[in-house]
């Protein structure tokens, strides 16, 4: 009945064991119920601002290859990297702003709402807000990033580098503000967030580095954005 | 490692007009996310959890997804009874759990997992194809919609693509570690993964030109809601109208 859903049924996809999924937590969401209607009404205010101004540099021609594009990103933030004893999830909210701009927002809502319908992370009530913490610092890392065209490879490598940190640093930061306004209670929690994140930060952005050094050697072309159109051109 | 697990099955929920389904959803989200007092709160757990019944997805696979969704929920209770400040009921030495900490924990389990409980049942059963079709239905822009379907149609070719890419690097020995080969290897898999999206993105928009793709979208299933989805849709109201009265009614 549903022309597209079809594809999930073949077989070769991992199937996710509830094993597999305990030591990978997510905590980059903030969960369903937890904050005030302020927050939740403020968050989606930003997300459709940011997210209309990206659809509008989005070309209904284009919607194919940053379909594509936003794919790519969905799949790539579920790859498990060994940290410890245990393993994270990568963000690359970094990356997705260093290649989209303003498109990150609506990749990231998408993504969002794909996480919510297959993994309940998230839903309907904190899809603005989480949209936020995650895009936000997107696109301001985009605006760093942006003017390092001609630039020799050492800057590059560390300005990729911060920039996957902080776009780490300021979600956790945004995420860790949100439980600071619901009051005074909330404020070991933000803390805790802001603290939990830092290794992820540092691996971010170490693989932000690599994937950037490689990007420019292999399809520069994915990193130059002209005032942040999706353009998927090769 | 991506799977909708929740969608086979043959129930009233399986059956329901994904339009309305996704508007329920959103409603019963909403409506647990305003509401704050604990009768409501438990009367709205035992909501959502009729709809999971009624959506017969068998109890351990809901209860493990649960389990795995509450990672936020634990952290809660780690650190609010201890940082509320109010009455202890738990005095160990240097530690003092309040009551005041234990019920806001207590009421933040309540309304998180009644909504993922919703969510389960009224979401995660219905094809993420007929959620797409049913948000344009619902005044959501084109141009997310459109995103949100193509986005899911090249989720899982790119999985299979970025399996392709592990396997590869399998084959050549590749075995994850704390060290920076790892996590540069795991860099040049993304960045090819990326490269390769790009690649199919600029092919897909191609082959959809040759085929007349003028930047539209044709949905071509049409909804037909049946009298079951209207009555489903009114009991539903009514239970959440009624909640609201035991939330709010007294106050007004």
């Amino acid at each position: 009945m549903w022309g597209l859903s079809d594809v999930h049924v073949s077989g070769t996809l991992e199937v996710e064991t509830a094993l597999e999924n305990l030591n990978e937590i997510k905590l980059m969401h903030i969960s369903e119920g937890v904050l005030p209607v302020s927050i939740l009404v403020g968050g989606a205010v930003i997300a459709v601002t940011g997210t209309a101004i990206g659809l509008r540099r989005l070309d209904y021609n284009r919607i194919p290859q940053a379909g594509v594009l936003a794919a790519s990103f969905f799949v790539a933030s579920l790859i498990h990297v060994p940290l410890g004893v245990s393993s994270v999830h990568l963000i690359l909210n970094g990356l997705v702003g260093m290649m989209l701009g303003w498109g990150a927002f609506p990749v990231i809502m998408i993504a969002l709402i794909l996480q919510a319908v297959f993994f309940q992370f998230g839903g309907f009530t904190t899809l603005g807000v989480n949209t936020v913490v995650m895009a936000l610092p997107a696109v301001l890392v985009s605006f760093a990033f942006h003017p390092l065209k001609r630039k020799n490879a050492s800057v590059v490598t560390v300005i990729s580098f911060l920039c996957g940190f902080f776009s780490v640093l300021f979600a956790a930061l945004m995420m860790g503000f949100a439980f600071f306004l619901i009051g005074e209670a909330f404020f070991e929690v933000g803390t805790f967030v802001v603290i939990s994140h830092l290794p992820v930060m540092i691996i971010e952005g170490i693989i932000t580095v690599f994937c950037i050094r490689f990007l420019m050697k292999v399809q520069p072309s994915m990193l130059y954005v002209k005032k942040g159109v999706i353009n998927a051109r090769s | 490692m991506i799977e909708s697990s929740f969608v086979d099955g043959n129930s009233l929920i399986h059956r329901l007009d994904p339009r309305f389904r996704v508007a329920m959803a959103i409603g019963i989200s909403v409506f647990i996310a305003l509401a704050d007092r604990f009768p409501t709160l438990l009367i709205s757990l035992l909501l959502s959890l009729v709809l999971v019944a009624l959506a017969r997805l068998g109890t351990m696979r809901v209860f493990r997804r649960l389990v795995v969704v509450n990672g936020m929920v634990l952290v809660f209770w780690l650190i609010l009874p201890l940082t509320v400040a109010g009455d202890a009921i738990l005095n160990l030495g240097p530690i003092l759990l309040t009551k005041a900490g234990v019920l806001l924990a207590a009421r933040l389990t309540l309304k998180s997992n009644g909504i993922i409980l919703a969510l389960i049942a009224l979401m995660a059963t219905c094809p993420v194809t007929a959620i797409g079709y049913a948000m344009k239905s619902l005044w959501i822009p084109e141009k997310i919609v459109y995103l949100f379907l193509i986005t899911y149609r090249y989720i899982f070719v790119l999985e299979q693509e970025y399996q392709r890419l592990m396997m590869a690097a399998k084959i050549r020995c590749f075995r994850p570690g704390n060290n920076l080969h790892t996590y540069r290897t795991f860099a040049y898999l993304i960045g090819m993964l990326f490269v390769r999206a790009s690649l199919r993105g600029e092919r897909v928009y191609q082959a959809m030109c040759c085929r007349g793709f003028n930047g539209r979208f044709y949905l071509l299933y049409e909804f037909r809601a049946s009298w079951v989805d209207w009555i489903f849709l009114t009991a539903l109201s009514l239970v959440i109208l009624l909640l609201g009265f035991m939330e709010w009614g007294m106050v007004l």
